[in-house]
C-alpha cells in the first residue's frame, strides 16, 4: 500500500520547502514580521537600504543559516538514501562507511590540539576544526574502502564491518582525545558532536552549495543503477550494471557530501537515516523519485528543527541536532506502527 | 550461433568444481541440467553466465569471449533468473518486472506495455500494485521470472538471445511448473536458446531438447532425454534405484523411483 504517487510527493515537499525557508527567516531571538521581512528583501533588490539591524540579522545571520540547513538537509538525506540502496539495507546511514566517526576524531584533534588557534582560525569562516572534520571523515571512508575491496571487487558486508570497527576505534580516540581535554575543550567536543548550524556563515554556504549542486546533479544519474542493485549485485551486472564503478563513485560522493557537512554543521544524525526511511515507506523504493524527494524532506526537515532550536530555550539556542533527533523520531516511531497495523 | 563452453576447469579454494567441461547451448533449444546437489551444477551456470570467471577454457556467446562484451549489450543477450532473490524493498511488482527494462533504451510506453505483458504471461497480473514484500514464495518467483522474461521479450540486433534459469520451478505448484514450461517452449520457438538448473527429472524429460547430466565437476552423460535417461545412469548418479517408463501421453521418458 502506497500513500501517495511519487510525483504528488517530490511536489508537495518542492512547494512546501521555500515556505518553510521563508517563514524560517521570521523566527529567532528576535522575531521579525514577514511585512518587514518583505520590506528588506525588496529594499535590497532596489538598492535603497532598509532597517539596518533588521537586515544584518536577516542577510548576515538568519538567510545565511536556513541555505546551511537546506544544503546540510538535503545532503544528508539524499546521501543517507544512497546508503541504504548501495548496501541493500533500510537501516544503513551515511555514518557506516566511517565518515562521521573520521569526522569526529578529526574536529576533537584540531579542537585538542591546536585549542589556542580556533579562535585565531575562525576568522577565516572555515574554522580548522571544520577541515579537521572533513580530512577525518574523507581518510576514515577512504581506509573503509580499501580494507572491504578486493581485486573480486568490494564486498559490501566487509564494508559494513569495516565501518563498525572504524566506529568503535573513532569513539576510542574520541574518549582519549577527551580525557586529555581541559574543561572548555570538552565542552567545544561535545557541542560539535551534537551539530550545530549556528557558525553559519556566506562562505560556509558557498562551499556547502558548490559541493550539494554537484552532487545533486550526479545522483540522479545513478539511481536505475541503485534500483537494479536492491536485487542483488550480481543481478544488477546480468542488467548491465557496472557494479563495481557504481560502487566506487558512490562512495566518493558520499563520502566528499556528508564530510563537507559534518564539516559545516557537526555531526546532525537522524536525517541521514530516518528521511529516506520515512519517504520509502510513503512513495515506495524507486530512487528516481526517492532521491528528489529525500534531498527535499530532508533540507525542509533541517530547517525546522533549525528554527525551533533558535527559539525552544530563548534567549539561548539548542544544538540542532538534538531537535532533528527530538522531532524526527516520534514521528518515526508513528509512521512505523500505523505501518504495522496495515500489514 | 550458440553459447559455447570450451573445455572449462574451475578450481576455487582448493577444490575442483568443474573439470574438462564442453557444452553447446544452441539457439531455439532447451537444454536442461540435472544432478545431485554439489555437483557442480549453479558453478557451471555461473561461469556461464560471466559470473566466475573459469581457471581453464573459456566461454563464448555468439562467436565472442563473454568477458569482452559491453555489459549493456550483454544484457540484451542474455537473462538469468537466480535460485533466490535478496530483494527485500518494497517494489510493487509492476516496478520489478520494469527493473528488467533498464538495459533498453525503448521508452516509458513501451516499458509499460511489455512489463504488463510479462505479468500476464507468468499468471501474476493479479499481483500488479503488489508489494513483493507482502508477497509469497511462488508469487516472487513468478514476478522474477517476469523481469527476466522481459529483459529479453523482443528480439536483439546484437544477435541471439540467451535465458538461463536456475530451478526455476522450486518454489512453484504443479499448474505453475506446467506454465514454465510451455513458456519456456515459448521462448525456444522464438529462437531463444534456454538453459535451465532442474531437479524434477520428469520436468527435464517432459521438456528439453538437450539433457545435461553433471556429476562430481564433469558431465556424466549428455544427449537427448530419450538417449540419456537409464536405469543404469540414475544409479550411477543419484544412487537411486529407478525404472524407467514411458510417459502414456506425451511419451517422454518416465523416471520412477
Amino acid at each position: 500500500m502506497r500513500y501517495f504517487s511519487a510525483p504528488v510527493l517530490v511536489w508537495i515537499l518542492a512547494l512546501l520547502l521555500p515556505v518553510v525557508a521563508v517563514t524560517s527567516l521570521g523566527v529567532g531571538t528576535i522575531a521579525i514580521s514577514s511585512a518587514e521581512i518583505l520590506h528588506s528583501f525588496s529594499s535590497a533588490v532596489i538598492g535603497s537600504s532598509g532597517d539596518a539591524q533588521t537586515n544584518s540579522i536577516l542577510f548576515d545571520i538568519r538567510l545565511p543559516r536556513i541555505l546551511l540547513a537546506l544544503l546540510v538537509g538535503a545532503v544528508l538525506a539524499s546521501t543517507g538514501a544512497v546508503m541504504q540502496g548501495l548496501f541493500r539495507n533500510p537501516l544503513a546511514d551515511p555514518s557506516l562507511i566511517g565518515v562521521s566517526g573520521g569526522a569526529s576524531v578529526g574536529a576533537s584533534l584540531m579542537i585538542v590540539s591546536a585549542g589556542g588557534f580556533i579562535q585565531a582560525g575562525a576568522l577565516t569562516g572555515l574554522s580548522l576544526v571544520a577541515i579537521g572534520a572533513f580530512a577525518g571523515g574523507f581518510i576514515a571512508t577512504i581506509v573503509v574502502y580499501r580494507v572491504a575491496t578486493s581485486n573480486l571487487g568490494t564486498s559490501v558486508t566487509t564494508m559494513l564491518l569495516a565501518g563498525i570497527a572504524m566506529g568503535a576505534l573513532a569513539g576510542a580516540l574520541n574518549s582519549l582525545l577527551s580525557y586529555f581535554s581541559d574543561n572548555e575543550m570538552l565542552r567545544q567536543i561535545s557541542v560539535w558532536q551534537m551539530g550545530n548550524l549556528s557558525g553559519a556563515n556566506w562562505l560556509k554556504v558557498a562551499v556547502m552549495g558548490a559541493v550539494s549542486i554537484w552532487l545533486l546533479m550526479r545522483l540522479p544519474a545513478q539511481a536505475k543503477a541503485l534500483n537494479a542493485l536492491l536485487l542483488g549485485e550480481s543481478e544488477a551486472r546480468h542488467l548491465g550494471i557496472d557494479v563495481q564503478s557504481v560502487k566506487r563513485r558512490l562512495i566518493l560522493l558520499t563520502a566528499l557530501g556528508v564530510g563537507v557537512s559534518v564539516a559545516v554543521a557537526g555531526l546532525v544524525g537522524f536525517v541521514g537515516l530516518v528521511i529516506p526511511h520515512i519517504v520509502r515507506l510513503i512513495i515506495g523504493p524507486d530512487h528516481r523519485w526517492l532521491l528528489p524527494a529525500s534531498a527535499l524532506a530532508g533540507a525542509s526537515l533541517l530547517i525546522v528543527a533549525d528554527s525551533i532550536a533558535r527559539v525552544v530555550v530563548l534567549p539561548a539556542e539548542l544544538p540542532t541536532g538534538i531537535l532533528t533527533a527530538l522531532i524526527g523520531a516520534p514521528f518515526f516511531v508513528v509512521l512505523l506502527m500505523h505501518q504495522r497495523r496495515e500489514i | 550461433m550458440a553459447m559455447i563452453a570450451e573445455n572449462i576447469s574451475l578450481h576455487l579454494a582448493g577444490f575442483d568444481l568443474l573439470r574438462n567441461i564442453n557444452l553447446t547451448i544452441e539457439s531455439g533449444q532447451v537444454t536442461a541440467v540435472v544432478g545431485p546437489n554439489g555437483a557442480g551444477k549453479s558453478s557451471l551456470l555461473k561461469v556461464l553466465t560471466g559470473d566466475i570467471k573459469p581457471t581453464d577454457g573459456r566461454v563464448l556467446l555468439n562467436g565472442r569471449n563473454i568477458s569482452q562484451w559491453e555489459m549493456r549489450e550483454k544484457a540484451n543477450l542474455l537473462a538469468i533468473l537466480p535460485q533466490h532473490s535478496e530483494l527485500n524493498f518494497p517494489f510493487t511488482a509492476s516496478e520489478v518486472v520494469g527493473l528488467g527494462r533498464i538495459p533498453h533504451l525503448t521508452g516509458y510506453g513501451k516499458d509499460q506495455e511489455i512489463t504488463i505483458n510479462a505479468l500476464q504471461l507468468v499468471d501474476a497480473s493479479y499481483l500488479q500494485r503488489r508489494l513483493y514484500t507482502q508477497m509469497s514464495g511462488g508469487e516472487r518467483q513468478r514476478v522474477q521470472l517476469a523481469r527476466v522474461l522481459a529483459q529479453i521479450w523482443s528480439p536483439s540486433d546484437l544477435g541471439q538471445q540467451f535465458l538461463v534459469l536456475d530451478e526455476p520451478t522450486s518454489a512453484f505448484d504443479l499448474s505453475h511448473q506446467q506454465m514454465i514450461l510451455d513458456i519456456v517452449r515459448q521462448f525456444a520457438s522464438r529462437g531463444v536458446g534456454v538453459l535451465m538448473v532442474l531437479h524434477d527429472l520428469n520436468l527435464a524429460a517432459k521438456c528439453a531438447d538437450n539433457l545435461v547430466v553433471v556429476n562430481n565437476g564433469v558431465i556424466a552423460a549428455h544427449g537427448s532425454p530419450d538417449k540419456v535417461l537409464s536405469e543404469q545412469l540414475i544409479n550411477e548418479v543419484f544412487d537411486v534405484q529407478a525404472v524407467i517408463a514411458r510417459h502414456p501421453v506425451t511419451d517422454t521418458p518416465l523416471v520412477i523411483t
